[in-house]
């Protein structure tokens, strides 16, 4: 259901999900999209939109991330991520 | 390193705090809309007032507290904001921040109720209403100036006209930790730090796709070896020294039941414990060195995947290898895993892993019944046996855990959150003190459970006494006290229900004194078939290859039984200090009752299923 709202909506420019990033590559959290809130979870850990992160390495079997992000490190399962949305390139 | 992570969203809260008259009302009525309900504080008639905020995407509460100019209780209205702020009233949750809405005419007085606010250490932001009426009366006000002087937001808004009231929605929705911490950074001049280039380098290596998976095995392997190879002379002596005390203590004491008492029930019970002790040593020097220099961590990165297929974390990797040693401090060191859903998991299906009291009863029925013979001429069929009966527990551990995950721990996965540590070197007196913490810890939990349940057995098999007839041997003495023991009641009376396995009751006495330890199976077959000592390992396993049931005249005991026995050593949770290192890590009977019961079940079912297929398959 909440899938279907978001399709409906255009995604933002340049916007890519962030599992799409490249590792080492910046980039920026996008605004979230209507009905797909960033989890509470994350927006504690510090992810809110504008935050510059990147991935530092995936695990060798590809899954956790470690990502940093306003000056720490931290791991995640990809299905923990899946859902943001992040614009490639430094914020400056 | 990280807090305990709770495990469910929960929206975020915020309480609008001012003086009456301040405009508080005005403006809550402006963010809640029709949401506001209004009820009264129990017990009081102090009105409660709390909405959720409109137009937003992520659920925020917002609670408006009576209006008040101190927060130090005076009034009732005063004590409830009091207790509310200080998270201490019955019903009210936690605060995630504070509103302070101060009416921009009479600053001086709001400021004061801003200056307790702060005192409080939580996240505010600062709302000043009436800001339009400042201006008309030839004020100046710089809501920027302000905030940049107290370092937190502040906004001035015209509440019924909804002028400034977006930015403070955008701040309302904003996550609230996160802007209190990147306002108390700036304030601080908090900078990032440089990169730790060492620990980079190192992960480089050690996280990388190739060398970071055969690092990871190798660590392993190590720490696989270490308990078996390097563990055994250290308990092979232990294990000398006590047979020699007790043989010692027998030819100094008088014979009698108190000598009996202090050589087969304590000193015993003592060897049994202390025999792991330099596994448990050197698995907890692994363990904590691991810890110490960061690699932990690492391995449990490194094998999340793998152990969430199952369910499990990579956390739970190396106790479940810990259970190879022992599962009592493979189930200690399930403390490192911070989800509680997946330590629970982690805890019930440990006892599965091949421990190493299984591995004397394995030993003794393979080299018993199982042909010394080689497969296509090089592998060895013992060893294959040996092997298989190792993978069936992993493979039932891993197999339960998934079950587990999908019915009585079914639910949202826990949150998976961990960092990795700068690697340290470590130091000799931490390691040493932890080490030292552990084994004694070792010893108090599961040393006198296992003491304990040795006595009790002892008593078990040697109640009631009949007198030696000196016209036999002392073992068939021996032999004969123990068919007159209550232990051999038991085992008569649990024939009916193991018959289907193929066990007589002597194995089902066997099975009952295992309880105290899975070894002592051992010695207690010792003492059933008449041999002079369980370290008569040829004597006992002759005896056992020998034994003919007086009716029939067919062996009582062979191939199809002892692989039977073996599987069932494989499932059965016969270890009482296990059970009481469960329930206190636990924290309740429940779950190491439940484990008994589900192991005792499957360990029956799969016994009957081997005896019955390869009995058939071999006649």
């Amino acid at each position: 259901m909440q899938a279907a709202a978001a399709d409906a909506t255009a995604p933002g420019d340049g916007e890519v999900p962030l599992l799409a990033l490249a590792v080492g590559a910046r980039a920026r959290i996008a605004e979230p999209r209507p009905g797909l809130p960033i989890p509470q979870r994350l927006a504690d850990l510090g992810f809110v939109p504008g935050t510059e992160l990147w991935i530092v390495r995936r695990a060798p079997f590809g899954d956790p991330l470690e990502l940093e992000l306003r000056g720490y490190r931290l791991c995640l399962r990809a299905e923990q991520v899946e859902s943001l949305r992040v614009i490639p390139g430094a914020a400056r | 390193m990280s807090a305990a992570v709770e495990l469910v969203d929960r929206p975020v809260r915020v309480a609008l705090v001012g003086a009456p008259n301040a405009g508080k009302t005005t403006l809550f009525n402006a963010l809640t809309g029709s949401s506001a309900r209004v009820g009264n504080y129990p017990g009081v008639t102090v009105e409660r007032r709390e909405g959720t905020l409109r137009h937003s995407p992520r659920p925020v509460r917002v609670l408006d507290l009576p209006g008040t100019y101190s927060v130090v209780g005076e009034t009732l209205d005063e004590q409830i904001v009091e207790k509310v702020l200080a998270g201490r009233l019955a019903g009210e949750s936690e605060l995630d921040g504070i509103v302070a809405v101060l009416d921009a005419t009479t600053l001086r007085r709001g400021l004061g109720l801003l200056r307790e606010l702060l005192k409080t250490g939580r996240p505010i932001a600062l709302v000043l209403t009436m800001i339009d009426e400042v201006r008309a009366r030839g004020g100046k006000i710089e809501p920027a100036r302000l905030s940049a002087l107290l370092g937190i937001p502040v906004l001035g808004v015209v509440g019924h006209r909804g002028v400034g009231m977006d930015p403070l929605f955008r701040i309302l929705q904003e996550p609230w930790r996160c802007a209190w911490v990147d306002e108390v950074c700036r304030k601080i001049g908090a900078e990032q730090l440089e990169p730790d280039t060492r620990t980079d380098r190192i992960d480089r290596l050690l996280l990388d796709p190739l060398a970071g998976v055969a690092v990871f095995g190798l660590v392993m392997l190590l720490l696989f070896q270490s308990i078996f190879s390097w563990a055994v002379p250290a308990m092979n002596a232990i294990d000398a020294g006590f047979g020699e005390l007790e043989r010692a203590s027998r030819a100094a004491l008088p014979a009698g039941w108190l000598t009996d008492l202090w050589t087969d029930g304590v000193l015993a019970g003592v060897g049994s414990v202390l025999v792991f002790l330099p596994q448990i040593a050197i698995l907890f020097t692994f363990i904590h060195l691991l810890q110490d220099v960061g690699y932990m961590a690492r391995a449990a990165f490194v094998v999340d995947r793998v152990m969430g297929w199952v369910g499990l974390q990579g956390r739970s990797f190396v106790p479940l290898l810990s259970c190879y040693a022992c599962a009592v401090p493979g189930i200690m060191a399930t403390r490192t895993i911070q989800s509680p859903r997946e330590r629970l998991a982690t805890i019930l299906v440990a006892p599965f892993m091949t421990c190493s009291a299984r591995l004397p009863v394995y030993t003794l029925l393979i080299a018993a019944f199982v042909p010394h013979r080689a497969l296509l001429g090089v592998v060895g069929l013992q060893g294959l046996v040996l092997f298989a009966l190792y993978l069936l527990g992993a493979a039932t551990a891993l197999g339960s855990a998934a079950l587990l995950g999908s019915t009585l721990l079914k639910g949202k996965p826990s949150v998976f959150y961990m960092e990795l540590p700068p690697y340290r070197w470590p130091t000799v007196r931490l390691l040493a003190r932890q080490v030292w913490h552990s084994a004694r810890a070792f010893l108090k939990r599961a040393g006198t459970i296992i003491l304990a349940t040795s006595v009790v057995l002892w008593a078990l098999l040697s109640f009631p006494r009949s007198a030696p007839d000196p016209a036999r041997t002392p073992a068939e003495n021996a032999r004969a006290s123990l068919e007159a023991s209550v232990a051999a009641h038991v085992g008569h009376a649990l024939e009916p229900a193991i018959a289907p396995l193929g066990f007589d009751w002597k194995i089902g006495v066997g099975l009952v004194a295992s309880l105290a330890a899975r070894e002592v199976i051992v010695a207690t077959l010792a003492q059933t078939y008449a041999v002079a000592s369980k370290d008569d390992f040829a004597g006992l396993r002759d005896a056992l290859r020998s034994d003919v049931n007086p009716a029939t005249g067919k062996p009582e005991f062979g191939l199809p039984a002892a692989l039977a026995l073996c599987v069932f050593f494989v499932f059965a949770l016969q270890c009482t200090s296990t059970m009481v290192v469960m329930a206190r890590e636990t924290g309740t009977w429940r779950w190491p009752a439940l484990a008994f019961g589900y192991m005792l079940a499957l360990a029956w079912t799969a016994s009957f299923v081997t005896y019955q297929l390869t009995s058939r398959l071999a006649g």
